[in-house]
């Protein structure tokens, strides 16, 4: 069947197997030469696919055990986010770490090391994981952790599902009052002035901004800093305090066709362009948010990915060393808004500190940014993977789906020591997906 | 205030599963029952922990008859929602050749449910309450060639829940009956099903949950296919029998 990633690209015609015992898996993984495990496919490109044996995990989706004083989760691996929220967040328990949809598997999030508006204070996906169990080439499940098995371990977390398939994990929840969010937005008028809003909110859990790319000169990198803090329950209304986690989010709207690919575009200038000017006062306002539009704003269209159209859409998301960040976001932005190529909105974070074999976060500043897919923008793409490599700077997996062998190579020489790992321990011939192929890896 | 049971019969289907967890989160107790059912100790624990309400496993084979008021009267209390996902429904052109697997078919979607419903319906009467929920097929709207041996029993059982409606409406028991298109599950793994007629589990589920509260009759889960069964009942049978379909 054709199968793709999020981005909708690239499409390609793969077998996939929806095994639904742990039995059949074992044996499934020991009698296919090649394969990758797939969880709920928001990766944007092609890390989730392999042509010949593609291992959907959404039948291993129970959770099996809740330590209601540490809030540690035991689940199988192809457990949505969604449904660890739906469980345990009227229960005053929330992820500590969460990427940007809820819709993504407990594997995915693991083998991506996912990172969250919160980076910066909790670290990466990693940190709330106590142990994983993982099917290796020959079907025998291995128990890691920090402890135990610590190569595998420090292979999996961020390997792209390319040293076996997890089976299940135990992670963390963080212990909630409520499912509210207090969002404050700062208006910022350049890169600069962000960027110093970043450096002086260290202390806030969450921070993201988001930059209108259309903005140039002294605009350029004009942005909105968004910061949140969970609500304690004390600070509720009356109302709201005696049900603090019904926030009360049924909101769905989906997107039936393809749409004309500025239409996304012009939405969200538009929402941005309307915040900005009502925050025009130039001084910080508050708000109160539930949880969902907080932390998943775009969750709530429901196949929005096809707003881009038929041709799919790519997301590049690098991440720039602190020392070099100003002059190599300047550099990215300036090529961005020169090239008007239809991205107008970037998301602009900063990480911390990240000490890991192959996972994407390192302590400095990251920009994602959307573009449909087309001959400009993959060449402007491509222009821009050569501003961060000149400024020391990585690529997220989780969201490529163009980048060439040489790139990743140049950009992350943890890449070569990754795949002689990779060699070394014969998974080489074991996991592959047809991003790895790609990347040489 | 704890609210009273729902049975699921065939517990170990998808659709099964998704109705479990359907009246699991609206605060109702399940009871899983199928053969080997120790195999669904994952799928309770799971349902406890995400939904915090309990469940218990039993042992039921639909085409033991004999055991059915025994396996009525060893469960922990009487539901108040029973439903039937058992089915099974073979290879069309090894039923036509094996009169055994044949029989199989006809008896796994009709004899055993209808009898297990029919058992459940009588002690509902007693009580004077309850909904018996169960899931026939559109393909016992029509025979058709590609599945006439495992549409016919639909087709049976169909009529039986009719019947049974009509038996038990003035002595204020409820039955639905759920004629599903096609559903993205076990039994359809591996065919070339068009998206849009095709129902997730969580959706059968969903629409059962409503029709139960709604003591709606016979209900299609995707609207389209009642105009569809519409249409294909009324084509002329000297039109249909040369038709592939
Ligand atoms: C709207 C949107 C917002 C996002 N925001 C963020 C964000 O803020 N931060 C962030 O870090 N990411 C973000 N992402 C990316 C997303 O979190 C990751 O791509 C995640 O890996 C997707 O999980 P999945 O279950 O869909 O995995 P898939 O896309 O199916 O797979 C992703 C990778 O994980 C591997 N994998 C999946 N399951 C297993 C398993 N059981 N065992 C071994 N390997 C496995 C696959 O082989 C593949 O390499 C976002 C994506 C979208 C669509
Ligand atoms: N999928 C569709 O497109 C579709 C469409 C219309 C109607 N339906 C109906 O929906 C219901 C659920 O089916 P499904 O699609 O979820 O497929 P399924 O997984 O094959 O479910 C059928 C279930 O019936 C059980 N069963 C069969 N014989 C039994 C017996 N003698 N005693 C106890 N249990 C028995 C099976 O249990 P075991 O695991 O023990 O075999 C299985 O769990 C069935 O009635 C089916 O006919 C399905």
């Amino acid at each position: 069947m054709k199968v793709s990633g999020w981005g909708r690209y690239p499409v390609l015609e793969a077998t996939v197997h929806a095994p639904r015992s742990e039995h059949a898996l074992r044996e499934m993984i020991k009698s296919t030469p090649n394969l990758i495990a797939r969880g709920n496919g928001r990766s944007y490109g092609d890390s989730a696919i392999n042509r010949s044996a593609t291992i959907q995990l959404r039948h291993f989706n129970r959770m099996i055990a809740f330590d209601s004083k540490t809030g540690q989760l035991v689940a199988e691996s192809g457990v949505l986010l969604a449904d660890i929220i739906t469980a345990f967040l009227p229960r005053g328990w929330f992820p500590i770490v969460t990427p940007g949809t809820k819709f993504v598997t407990l594997g995915g999030m693991i083998a991506a090391d996912v990172h969250g508006k919160n980076h910066h204070k909790d670290g990466s996906f990693e940190k709330c994981v106590d142990w994983i169990e993982i099917v290796d080439a020959n079907g025998e499940v291995i128990r890691c952790s920090r402890h135990e098995n610590v190569a595998l371990w420090e292979w999996t977390i961020g390997g792209m599902g390319l040293t076996g398939v997890i089976l299940r994990a135990a992670i963390r929840l963080r212990s909630v009052e409520t499912g509210w969010i207090k969002q404050t937005t700062i208006p910022a008028q350049n890169l600069v002035a962000a960027m110093s809003v970043f450096e002086k909110s260290q202390d806030a859990t969450y921070s993201v901004a988001w930059i209108d790319c259309l903005g140039t000169g002294e605009q350029l990198g004009r942005s909105l800093v968004m910061l949140g803090e969970h609500v304690k329950n004390a600070n509720l209304g009356q109302k709201q305090a005696n049900a603090p986690f019904d926030t009360n989010t049924e909101r769905k709207l989906s997107i039936p066709l393809d749409f004309p690919s500025w239409s996304l575009n012009r939405f969200s200038i538009r929402a941005f362009n309307a915040l900005y000017y009502w925050n025009g006062l130039r001084k910080p306002s508050e708000q109160i948010v539930d949880w969902d539009s907080y932390f998943y704003p775009l969750d709530a269209i429901l196949g929005w990915n096809r707003i881009y159209g038929r041709k799919g859409f790519a997301q590049f998301q690098c991440v720039i060393p602190l020392e070099q960040s100003r002059a190599g976001l300047t550099e990215l932005l300036e090529a961005i808004s020169k090239a008007g190529a239809g991205s107008f909105l970037a998301v602009l974070k900063k990480f911390g500190k990240q000490e890991s074999l192959f996972s994407f976060p390192m302590d400095g500043y990251t920009l994602a940014l959307d573009f449909p897919i087309n001959k400009t923008t993959l060449q402007l793409m491509e222009h821009l993977d050569g501003i961060a490599i000149s400024h020391g700077g990585r690529f997220y997996l989780a969201k490529d789906s163009r980048m060439t062998a040489q790139t990743l190579r140049a950009s992350d020489n943890r890449s070569a020591d990754f795949a002689t790992m990779r060699e070394d321990s014969d998974l080489r011939n074991a996991f592959q997906s047809a991003q790895s192929e790609r990347l040489d890896i | 205030m704890t609210k009273a049971p729902v049975l699921i019969l065939g517990a170990r289907s998808d659709i099964g599963k998704a109705i479990a967890h359907k009246f699991a989160t609206l605060g109702h107790p399940i009871q899983l029952a199928a053969r080997a059912v120790e195999t669904l100790e994952p799928e309770k624990v799971d349902i406890e922990l995400r939904h915090q309400i309990a469940v218990t496993l039993h042992e039921f084979d639909a085409l033991a008859p004999g055991t059915h008021e025994s396996f009525i009267s060893e469960l922990p209390a009487l539901p108040c929602i029973a439903v039937s996902a058992i089915g099974f429904m073979g290879d069309q052109p090894v039923n036509e050749k094996n009169p055994a697997i044949a029989i199989e078919v006809m008896r796994s979607n009709f004899e055993g449910p209808a009898n297990i419903l029919g058992a459940l319906a009588n002690h509902f009467v007693v009580r004077g309450s309850g909904t018996l929920v169960g899931i026939s097929s559109v393909a016992g709207e029509r025979g058709r060639a590609t599945n006439y041996i495992y549409g016919s029993a639909k087709a049976g059982f169909t009529a039986f829940l009719s019947g049974l409606r009509n038996r038990l409406t003035k002595l204020d028991v409820h039955v639905v009956t759920v004629l599903p298109g096609f559903v993205a599950t076990q039994m359809t793994e591996g065919m070339d099903l068009p998206a849009r007629l095709t129902a997730q589990p969580s959706e059968v589920a969903d629409a059962i949950a409503l029709a139960v509260e709604k003591k709606q009759n016979v209900i299609y889960v995707r609207p389209i296919w009642r105009f569809i069964m519409l249409i294909i009942r009324n084509i002329p049978e000297q039109i249909f029998k040369r038709m592939k379909i």
